[in-house]
C-alpha cells in the first residue's frame, strides 16, 4: 500500500493543494507566482510517481515522463520569468503592486485635460 | 502509421513563422516589419498549400517526427479542422499584418522603437503557436503550444508600458498558468493511465473510468480558463481593451479560439464517449450565461473598446454552444456533424469580424482621439468607412444572411431541431437579438449629427481602413465559402421577404434592448415627448442593466475567479459521473 509511488503521490496532492490555497486566498502577486511554482512541482512530482510505476515492468523507470518533465520545467521557468519581469516593471510604473481589478478607478480618459 | 506526402508542409506551418520570430530579432529595428512581411506571404502560401494538399489526397496529412512513429515518437496531424483554421487563421494574420504598418512602421529617419519590434515578432509568434495548436497530435505538445501562445500574447497585452496594462497582462499570465496547470495535471494523469500522450492512440483505447473522467474535467475546466468562458473571464475585458487596437484583434480574433479549438479536439478526437450528455448540457449553459452576461455588460459600457472586448466575453459563450447540439443521444456520445460544422464556422466568422471590429474601434479612437460612446456624434462624417466596417461586423456577428455566423446559426438551429434541444433555439435568437442591441446603439451614436463640427485628431490611415473593410466583408461573405461541405440550401436568398423580416426584427428588438439598457442614449431633446415616456422605463431597466455589471465585477474578482475554476472542475467531473 505505501510503496513508494504512492507516497510520492500523495506528497504531490498536497503540493498542489498547498499551491491551489495560496493562489486563490494570497492576494499579491508574488506569492501568486511561488504558488503556481508549488502547484506545477506537484504535477511534476505526480509525473515523477507515474514515470517510476512504469518501472513497476522490471525497468529502471519510464523514461518517456523524464524527457516530458524537462519540458515541463523550462516552460514553467519561462512562465515565472516572464511574470516576475512583468511584476518588476509594475512596481516601477505604478506605485501600488496588486491586481485588483479596479484599483485605479476606470480610468476617465483624461482628453479633457489634454484638449485644455 | 506513416508520413504522407504533403506532410513537410505541417513542419513548414510552424516552422516559418518561428523562423520570421528569430530573424526579426536578429535583425532588429526597423527589419523587423520587412521580415513579418516576407514570413506572412510565405505562411500564408504554406497554408494554402496544405489546404490544396488535402483537397487533393482527401484525408488527413502527416508528419512523422524523425521517422518515429507514436507512442515513441512525435507525430504532426491535419485534419479538415486543423486545415480550415489554419487558413482562416493566416487570412486574418495578413489582415492585421496590413493594418499594423500604419500603427508600427519605423519610417526611415525615424528612431527606432521597442513597441514595432515587439509587435511584429511577437504577431509571428502567436501564428507559429497556433499552428502548432493545430496540427499537433499530442497531449503535451499541444501543452507547449499553448505556453508558447500565452507567453506570445501576454506581452502585447502591455505594449504601451502603462501601469494599469501591464496589470492587466500580469492577471492574464497568472490566470492563464492556473489554467494551463489544470490542463497539465490532466494530460499527467492521461499518461498514468494510457501510457501514451498520443491523440489517436488514446482516442484508441479510452474508456470511461475514474482517471479519465478527472483528467478530462480537469482538463476541460483549465482550458475554459485560458478561453475566458464566463465565470473565468477575469482576465479577459482589461487586457482586450487595454491593448492598441492592432494587438486587441489579434488577441480576440486569435489568441482565445487556440484553446477553444483544443476543447474541441479533446471533446470530439480524444473523450468523445466519456463526455456525457449532462456535461455537454454544462458547457452549453455556461456558453448560455457567457452570452447574457457579456451582451448585456458590453450595452453598459461608455467606452467602445471595453464594449467590443465584452461583445467578445459573449462571443465565446456562442461557441460553446455546438457542445450539446454535437452530442448524439442515440449511442451516447459526441459526433462530429452539422453541429461541429456550424461551431467551426461560428469561431472563423467571430475571428473575422471581431477583428475587424477591434481595428474600427482603435481607427475611431485616433481620429476623435477618445473612444467614449456617448461622444461619438459626427465620427460617421468624418470616418465613413471604419463606421461602415463597424456596421458590416456588427451584421455579421449578429448572424444576417449572408454572412458565416449567419450559415452557423441555421446549421445549428437545424441541430437544435433535430435532437429536441429546444432551449438552445432560445438561446441562439436572444444571443442574436442582444448582439443586436449594441451593434444599433454604437451605430445610432456614431451616426447621430455632431452638433458642433470638429476636425479630426489625427489622420487615420486608408490603408487601415481598407483593411479592417476587407476583413468584415471577408466575415459577411464567408457563409458563400461555406455552401462546400454545408448542403446547398442552407443560404437562402437574403433578399427574400421572410429574411429582410427576420433582419429587421433583430434590429428594431436590438433597438428596444438598447433603449432599454444602454449607459447613454444619443441626446434627444430633455423636455420631448419621448424622453419624459422613457424615463420611469429606463430607471428601471437601467437597474437590471446594473446588477448585471454588478455581478460582472464580483465573478472578476480574484477569490470569486479562483474558486470558480475550481468549481468548474469539479462540476464537469460530477457531469460527467452522473450522466452515466
Amino acid at each position: 500500500m505505501t510503496d513508494a509511488a504512492t507516497l510520492f503521490g500523495l506528497c504531490a496532492a498536497v503540493l498542489v493543494g498547498l499551491g491551489l490555497y495560496g493562489f486563490i486566498v494570497n492576494p499579491q502577486p508574488l506569492r501568486k507566482i511561488i504558488a503556481f511554482n508549488v502547484i506545477g512541482n506537484g504535477v511534476f512530482v505526480l509525473f515523477g510517481a507515474v514515470a517510476h510505476r512504469g518501472g513497476a515492468l522490471g525497468w529502471g523507470g519510464d523514461p518517456v515522463p523524464q524527457a516530458l518533465l524537462i519540458t515541463g520545467l523550462v516552460v514553467a521557468f519561462c512562465a515565472s520569468a516572464l511574470a516576475v519581469t512583468l511584476l518588476l516593471r509594475l512596481a516601477e510604473e505604478a506605485e501600488s503592486v496588486t491586481l485588483a481589478p479596479d484599483a485605479p478607478a476606470p480610468a476617465e480618459p483624461a482628453t479633457d485635460a489634454r484638449d485644455a | 502509421m506513416t508520413t504522407t506526402s504533403g506532410g513537410l508542409l505541417l513542419v513548414l506551418a510552424v516552422m516559418v513563422p518561428f523562423v520570421g520570430v528569430l530573424a526579426g530579432f536578429a535583425l532588429g529595428g526597423r527589419n523587423a516589419q520587412r521580415v513579418a512581411v516576407v514570413t506572412i506571404l510565405a505562411g500564408l502560401g504554406v497554408a494554402i498549400a496544405i489546404a490544396a494538399a488535402t483537397a487533393r489526397s482527401g484525408d488527413m496529412l502527416v508528419y512523422l517526427l524523425g521517422g518515429w512513429a507514436p507512442p515513441l515518437g512525435i507525430a504532426l496531424r491535419a485534419d479538415g479542422l486543423a486545415v480550415v483554421m489554419m487558413l482562416a487563421v493566416a487570412a486574418v494574420v495578413l489582415g492585421i499584418g496590413v493594418y499594423a504598418r500604419a500603427d508600427f512602421a519605423t519610417p526611415s529617419g525615424v528612431r527606432e522603437a521597442r513597441a514595432p519590434l515587439v509587435f511584429w515578432t511577437l504577431l509571428l509568434a502567436i501564428w507559429g503557436s497556433l499552428n502548432l495548436v493545430f496540427v499537433a497530435g499530442d497531449l503535451f505538445t499541444l501543452y507547449v503550444a499553448l505556453e508558447l501562445l500565452t507567453f506570445a500574447a501576454v506581452p502585447l497585452v502591455s505594449l504601451d508600458g502603462r501601469g494599469e496594462t501591464l496589470r492587466s497582462a500580469l492577471r492574464y499570465l497568472l490566470y492563464a498558468l492556473l489554467g494551463s496547470v489544470f490542463y497539465l495535471l490532466g494530460a499527467v494523469l492521461i499518461y498514468g493511465g494510457y501510457g501514451t500522450l498520443d491523440i489517436a492512440l488514446v482516442a484508441d483505447s479510452v474508456r470511461p473510468d475514474t482517471v479519465t473522467l478527472v483528467a478530462a474535467a480537469l482538463m476541460t475546466a483549465g482550458l475554459l480558463a485560458k478561453t475566458a468562458l464566463v465565470p473565468l473571464h477575469l482576465w479577459l475585458p482589461p487586457a482586450h481593451a487595454g491593448a492598441p487596437a492592432a494587438a486587441s484583434a489579434v488577441l480576440s480574433g486569435l489568441v482565445i479560439k487556440g484553446s477553444w479549438f483544443l476543447v474541441v479536439r479533446l471533446w470530439f478526437d480524444v473523450f468523445p464517449g466519456v463526455v456525457t450528455f449532462s456535461s455537454a448540457q454544462l458547457l452549453g449553459a455556461l456558453g448560455a450565461t457567457a452570452i447574457l452576461l457579456g451582451n448585456v455588460v458590453a450595452l453598459r459600457q461608455e467606452r467602445l473598446k471595453l464594449l467590443v472586448a465584452y461583445s467578445t466575453v459573449a462571443q465565446i459563450g456562442y461557441l460553446f454552444l455546438m457542445f450539446p447540439l454535437a452530442f448524439d443521444a442515440n449511442p451516447g456520445e459526441i459526433a462530429r456533424g452539422d453541429a461541429l460544422t456550424g461551431g467551426m464556422l461560428q469561431a472563423i466568422s467571430h475571428a473575422t469580424a471581431k477583428a475587424a471590429m477591434f481595428m474600427a474601434a482603435g481607427l475611431i479612437y485616433l481620429a476623435a482621439g477618445h473612444d467614449r460612446i456617448a461622444e461619438l456624434a459626427g465620427v460617421a462624417r468624418t470616418l465613413p468607412i471604419t463606421v461602415l466596417t463597424f456596421a458590416i461586423a456588427g451584421l455579421a456577428l449578429m448572424g444576417l444572411p449572408p454572412s458565416g455566423a449567419y450559415v452557423a446559426k441555421k446549421l445549428l438551429l437545424d441541430a437544435a431541431a433535430g435532437s429536441g434541444q429546444w432551449w438552445w433555439d432560445v438561446v441562439l435568437q436572444a444571443g442574436a437579438l442582444l448582439t443586436a442591441s449594441y451593434v444599433v446603439l454604437v451605430l445610432a451614436h456614431a451616426l447621430w449629427p455632431a452638433r458642433v463640427a470638429s476636425e479630426p485628431k489625427a489622420k487615420v490611415s486608408r490603408l487601415s481602413e481598407v483593411a479592417a473593410l476587407a476583413l468584415a466583408i471577408c466575415s459577411l461573405l464567408l457563409g458563400f465559402a461555406a455552401v462546400g461541405p454545408t448542403p446547398l440550401d442552407a443560404i437562402s436568398n437574403p433578399l427574400a421577404l421572410s429574411e429582410l423580416a427576420t433582419a429587421l426584427a433583430l434590429l428594431l428588438g436590438g433597438g428596444v434592448i438598447a433603449i432599454g439598457l444602454a449607459n447613454r442614449l444619443p441626446s434627444l431633446a430633455a423636455d420631448s415627448a419621448v424622453a419624459s415616456l422613457l424615463r420611469p422605463i429606463r430607471q428601471v431597466t437601467t437597474a437590471v442593466g446594473a446588477l448585471f455589471v454588478r455581478l460582472d465585477g464580483g465573478l472578476r474578482a480574484w477569490p470569486v475567479a479562483g474558486l470558480s475554476l475550481l468549481l468548474v472542475a469539479i462540476a464537469f467531473g460530477l457531469a460527467m459521473v452522473a450522466g452515466r
